[in-house]
This record gives C-alpha cells, structure tokens and sequence, in this order.
C-alpha cells in the first residue's frame, strides 16, 4: 500500500516513465552567470522584508531574520526571572568549580571534553553541561557524511577551494585552511576511537561526492553518520569519566571583575534551580538556529536548536557575522506530513537521484551547492507551476530515489541508506519504489559568533573575549554564507578539539577573580537606552510547542 | 507561499476533512489515554505531536524529533488487546484507544573500559557485561525494536564470539533502551552494542592506509606552501581554481 494519496498517482506515473530517458542524462548545472538571479529571486535569505537591522550589540546594524533579531534584542531570562525579583543567586558559593566548562552536548562539545583532557586537564577539573540528554544533539542527526581530502586524486587544496565557492567566498579563508588540513588528521582520530566508517574489504574509505565538492571526499557510516560519531564520543567521554551534567542548560555567562569570562549560571530544567558554576575557561558550543522556523520553515533539527549560545556570547560583546544567512536544505520531507520538513539526505543524490518536477524534467544538476538546488526547487513550485501540490495546499517536488537501485544495483538502499528506508516505510513509503515528495526545509544556522584561528570568541575590534572558546555551528566564517554538506560533522571535530586543546592551555594560565552579573544589568540598561520595547526572553532553551500543530 | 507551514495552517487541521483526508487516518479524531488521562486529538498526529497538541512541554520523552536519538521511547497498550507495545513517540501516530506513557530515561548502567586496552573478542564483551550469557532467547528484545534490529540474534552472536558479526547487525541502534526494558535476563543490549561497534571499528576493520599517507603529508607541511600562496591570492583567483576544480581540472596554486 503507498503512503501517497491518490492524487499523487498520475505525476509518480510520469516519473516512471521518464526514468529511462534521465538516466542517460546529466541534467544541466545550473550557469555561472544565472546563478545570482536564481537566488536572487527565489532563495528565501534575499527576501528583504524578512530580515530587519539589529538595534544593539555588537552587531548592531547587522542585517538579520527577525527571528534572530528577536531574541538578540531580547530581555536576559536569567534577569526576569531571578534578578529583577529578588531570587538571589549566590556568586560567593560556586556549585561547581572546574578548570574548563562546557556548555553544549553535541559532537563539538563532546570533542572539546576529550581534547581538554588530552591536555593535562583532569577529567574531575571538566564539566560539560547540556540542555537536554548528552548527545542529544543535531549532530545524531547529520547523515550524509563528513568530508577529508585523503586520496590521491584530492588534496586539502581542492577542498579549499570547495569550501570557499560553497560559500560564496564569504568564508574566512584562515578557518577554512584549518578545516582542511586537519580533517585526515581527525578522520584517523574517529578511526582509532572506533567509528565504523564505510570501507572496502581492504580498508581504503568509500568515499562519494556531495553537493558542491568536486572529488569523491564524503566519508560516511551508512547514513547513520553523525549518531555513529556522536555515540563514539560520548562513550569515550563516559569512559574517561568527565563530568556530564544533562538537562541543564546554560542560562547566562559569568564574567569576573576584570570583565573576562568566569563560567556560567545553568538551571536545572527539573528543579529549575539555578547553578552557578566558576571556570577557568568557558567553551560554547550550543549549536543552531534551527528550531527557531525562521519564514516560518519546518526544520530538519533538533528540539534544542535555539540559538542560546549565540545570544549567551552577544550580552558579553562577542562580534558576529553571516547571521543573515540561512542554509535551507533543498531536500526536506514534503510528504507525509508527520514527518515535513525531516531530512532527506543530500547522499539520496549522491548515489544518483535526481531531482524532477511534474513534467517529467530534471530540472537542476542534483549536486549543486545546497542554496542553488533550493532556490531552484522553489523555482519549480512558485514561477513554474510544475511542483506537486499537496491536498494541504504545500508545494513539493520529485526525488527520484528508485534510479539509485537502478544505477547502483538492487540492495544499495537498504546498504547505504538504511535510515531513509525505515523512515518512510513507516508511513507506507517503499523508496526503493518510489520516488520521495520534497522541498527546501530549514537545516543550518550558517552565521554565528566570531572566533579566531584558536577557537577564541572576538569581541570589540576583533580582541578576543577572555577564557571563552566556541566551535561549530554557534560560530561564523567557517562556511561564509553557505555551508558543504559533510563539512559541519568536520567542522565541530576540527574546532572542537582546537577549543579544547586552547581551553586546556589557558585554564593552567588563568586565575578567575570574583564572579560578577555586572554584563546582564548592562544589558537591559543598553535595552532602554536603545529604546527596545520587547516581551522576548532569551535565551529561548526550547521552543514552545504547546497546543501547537504546525511545527514536526 | 508554497511548502512553508503558514500554509499547513491555514487548512484548519483540526476542524474537519482535512485531518480526515490529509493525514491519512479515516478518522476526524482519535481517544487516547496519556497516564491514564483520557483525551481526544485529531488523527493521524504523532504521539510527540499529539502531546504537544494537548499542551504538554515537553523536556524528557523528546529529543532529535526525527527518529534518530531514541529520547521518546513510549510504552503503550491498547484497549482489548493484552500486548505492551513499544515505539518512538516522533514516528508512531496515535491510534484509537492507545493508553501511552513516555519513558523518561532507561535505567542502565554503562561498564567504564580503557578501549585501547582491550582485545575484540567474546570474552572481553562478557567480562565487561556478563549478565549478556542470562539471554533466555525469548526474543522479546527483538519484537520491541523500532530500528527493526535483530536484536536476540545479535546477543548470540556476541555470545559465539563473533564481534564482527554483532557489530554489523547492531549498527543501527539508537539506544532507545526498549529492548532492555523489556528483558528477563536484565541485558542493557544498547550499552553492550556500543562497545561492540567500537571493537570491530577499532581493531577488526582494517585501517585506511591512505588517510595515514595524507596526515603525514600534511604533518611534514607538504601542502603549507601553496596554501600561504592560495590564500594570499585572494577572492579572483579561488574562483578561477575553484570553477576549474570543478571541470575536473588539474589545479596549480
């Protein structure tokens, strides 16, 4: 029985019957010099009335969603809901007092912990906290694959310059040569720790191509990439005996009396208790945007994809950039509709899909940087009529995932896309069948705050923020203004481990003098000078869901 | 605009064909009991959904929303139906007379080791959790997995020694915990599983010789030169090597 209504019925029947004939076919890249039209009109970031200049901060001026701007302009949680009435909270008596706090549980936060104790910090002078469960994170997520140029026909260079042209050449060139020439280094590390990388009999990587990379380089576990990475890591972490403290999000930063960072204030979820913890260090990394459903999106990520270290970072003057910019995963869910806006792995192209509208047509190259394939799938629904309207009313269009068996041979998807396979066929949905209905969905948080090649956050004139370190999606520069499928798995290893090693290094140089709030009543002294009028608290810690129907 | 969820709203989900048609279920709304509460949502929902829709918050029992963290394990049973049925709250819809309560965490605890230390063999797995030789081969562990897995058969597997094997079969689990919710013999098989991947990725799968050529490569500064050049050269000439790249071409920086 097909998951699809009925009225789906006739466009499959034209995807089957044009199949034969795209197989021949490459289907056309999309012209350099149409590129900038494409996104122009149809990519969701050049939208102007969605983005709005930010009224304070260091960014202030900075073009962002309002979405962002929202909780960038917003009131302190911690202020409203303790400071501004009378909850103490006791600065004197720290809960916990470490060399080195981590505030974030995914794949960078897991990784800075192992590199923090790699140098000298021991695993008791460590505290990573999260806000929800360890791991519980958009990395468990990610399953196309992390990129390393390894082979003889690529090298670090060409990765490079993949990098640069995803991003536009916004990226910070300095960043991306440190994503480059470490990523072997860090593919050997998961290696050694146990990750079960797809590989042929005789070890040699089975490597495919994504999305704007122009040798084979994606490295992958099946497409169970990410949890396959992030469960190695938290089993090593856990071996070491580092202390994880979960469902304890990270509400506020500390700073001492010299206006370095000191720690943080965590809350306990459960209890709501608030937690006051003194680090010599203090490393972010929190993740994305996601979950703020910016346009109104759906969102590939993880409940948790709120933004708090961003706006954690901004009230203690951290610099940011490319917060305007969105990655919109060509390739959500469309259909059905208790799992939209889910992801559908950029590897469904990578073996041989393609991408097909009503007509029959394969309509843009499929490995196109992400922002070109999303704009021209909406290109297809909204100017040229030829995308499959749902009896919702949403619009999507054909990823013609049965080629993949044809091209590769029966048994590929159930091989190397197991996870694609169990989740539509528990609506009903055979892809190895069928083609899967799809369309651009909200997946990455490109922008961030700003580091440096040590992983240290840039404040005022680019000087770094004393004691704190972030990596991975909470930060910016690394993929400009759009990122390379498999480069975030790599860019929170790569960073991460940088952070831990520098968090490492200056906690034995650093002395945390007396703990102080004195950035937060600044803040929303800075609210009212700037005549910011808002009902917003932030950070937001989870979206609220209630009584709601819309949002997966 | 076409896709994005304003429009999913606008079809007033809850009052009518749309939640009939749309969601695939027959019917407008469905009973469920959460604990025991006795509600109605529209059909079709997921449990997180239909939660959610009630105006729970969640915090535990929620995680990734997509299947892949195994945070909303839920526990249900249906009415006139002795059976304790088991799933992911993200990717199973209600159904009529569901009486559901989410699992907010698994009990289990994990055997700390040094991975460099061990050996991947049988015995080193039952030394660190021997409770793996109570499997009483009921299966229960199997019937339960949202990840089709099969788990019992990896068990023994595991017992015969063959890691490889184990590790292969287990590869998909998301360490929800039902299988060992469920358990006579008391097994925590997601901990258990976790130290069998990391055997077989550690020590059985032969190492890829060419990422260690590379990192030497890159540890003897090989390619330091022509990146120093590269990034000097600046934003015209990364996108003349850059399009070249992409042609397949060779590229000289």
């Amino acid at each position: 029985m097909s998951g699809y209504p009925p009225e789906f019925r006739e466009s499959i029947k034209i995807i089957e019957e044009t199949r034969e004939e795209r197989l021949k076919i490459t289907p056309p890249r999309v012209p350099l010099e149409e590129k900038e039209e494409l996104l122009r009109k149809f990519h969701p970031d050049y939208k102007k009335e969605a983005k709005r200049q930010i009224k304070i901060g260091a960014g202030k001026g900075e073009y962002a969603p309002h979405e962002v701007a929202n909780l960038l302009e917003a009131h302190s949680f911690l202020y409203m809901n303790a400071l501004s009435n009378g909850v103490e909270i006791d600065l004197e008596d720290p809960d916990f007092d470490v060399d080195v706090l981590i505030i974030g549980g995914g794949g960078g936060g897991a990784t800075a912990a192992l590199w923090a104790l790699y140098n000298g910090i021991p695993a008791d002078r460590i505290l990573l906290a999260t806000k929800l469960r360890f791991g519980d994170a958009n990395t468990k997520m990610a399953q196309g694959g992390i990129q390393a140029a390894d082979r003889e026909y690529d090298s670090p260079i060409i990765h490079f310059l993949d990098v640069m042209r995803g991003g536009h050449y916004t990226n910070d060139p300095d960043l991306v040569r440190i994503l480059v020439t470490s990523a072997p280094f860090i593919i050997k590390w998961l290696e050694e720790l146990g990750v079960m990388f797809d590989k042929e009999p005789d070890g040699t990587m089975i490597e495919v191509s994504g999305g704007g990379t122009s040798r084979l380089r994606m490295h992958s576990a099946g497409d169970y990439t990410g949890l396959e990475i992030m469960r190695t890591l938290m089993d090593e972490v856990l071996n070491r005996e580092i202390r994880v403290l979960e469902f304890s999000p990270a509400v506020e930063l500390l700073t001492d009396d010299e206006g370095n960072i000191a720690g943080a204030v965590l809350m306990n979820l459960e209890t709501e208790q608030y937690l006051v913890v003194r680090a010599k260090s203090t490393v972010l990394t929190t993740g994305g945007f996601g979950r703020l459903h910016i346009q109104g999106f759906q969102t590939t990520n993880h409940y948790g994809a709120t933004m708090d270290g961003v706006v954690l970072a901004y009230r203690v003057g951290a610099e940011i950039r490319d917060l305007d910019s969105v990655q919109y995963h060509p390739t959500g869910a469309a259909w059905p509709l208790q799992i939209a806006g889910q992801l559908v792995t950029e590897k469904v192209r990578s073996l041989g899909a393609q991408l097909v509208n009503t007509a029959g047509e394969a309509f843009v190259y499929p490995l196109e940087p992400r922002d070109i394939v999303a704009a021209a799938i909406i290109r297809e629904c909204e100017e040229r009529k030829k995308g499959v309207i749902t009896p919702v009313g949403t619009c999507g269009v054909w990823l013609d995932s049965p080629m993949i068996e044809i091209i590769r041979g029966e048994g590929t998807i159930e091989r190397y896309l197991p996870a694609m396979l169990r989740q539509f066929r528990r609506f009903g949905i055979d892809i190895r069948k069928e083609p899967i209905l799809v369309y651009p969905t909200l997946h990455y948080q490109n922008g961030g705050i700003k580091i440096n090649t040590n992983a240290q956050v840039l404040g005022n004139g680019g000087r770094p923020i004393g004691n704190l370190f972030a990596a991975g999606e909470v930060t910016g520069g690394v993929h400009g203004k759009n990122r390379l499928m498999g480069n975030s798995l790599l860019e929170i290893t790569v960073f991460g481990r940088i952070a831990g090693i520098n968090a490492a290094k200056n906690a034995r140089n650093t002395n945390v003098g007396k703990l102080s709030l004195k950035h937060v009543y600044r803040w929303e002294e800075m609210l009212k000078e700037a005549g910011i009028e808002t009902n917003v608290v932030a950070p937001m810690i989870l979206p609220d869901y209630k009584g709601d129907i819309k949002f997966r | 605009m076409p896709g994005t969820v304003e429009t999913i709203k606008d079809t007033k989900l809850v009052e009518g064909k749309a939640v009939e048609g749309v969601l695939g279920a027959g019917k407008k709304l469905v009973t469920i009991y959460v604990m025991g509460k006795w509600y109605q949502v529209p059909a079709g929902l997921t449990i997180t959904k239909a939660l959610e829709y009630l105006g729970y918050r969640l915090v535990r029992g929620v995680g990734c929303r997509a299947g892949f963290c195994g945070a909303c394990t839920t526990l249900w049973v249906k009415k006139n139906d002795y059976k304790l049925y088991s799933g992911l709250a993200c990717q199973t819809m209600v159904e009529d007379g569901m009486y559901l309560v989410q699992i907010p965490f698994v009990p289990a605890e994990k055997r700390i080791y040094n991975i460099e230390e061990l050996e991947p063999n049988g015995s080193v797995v039952l030394a660190l959790y021997p409770e793996v030789t109570r499997c009483i081969g009921c299966n229960a562990c199997t019937k339960v997995c949202p990840q089709e897995i099969q788990v019992m058969d990896t068990i023994q597997e595991i017992i015969r020694g063959n890691i490889a094997k184990a590790a292969r079969m287990a590869f998909d689990c998301i360490s929800c915990g039902s299988c060992s919710l469920r358990c006579p013999a008391e097994i925590k098989h997601f901990y258990v599983f976790q130290l069998v991947r990391r055997l077989y990725g550690k020590y059985i799968a032969p190492k890829a010789k060419h990422l260690e050529k590379r990192v030497k490569e890159i540890e003897e500064r090989k390619y330091d030169g022509a990146l120093d050049r590269l990034i000097r050269a600046g934003p015209d000439k990364w996108r003349e090597l850059a399009e070249k790249a992409q042609k397949d071409e060779e590229v000289e920086t």
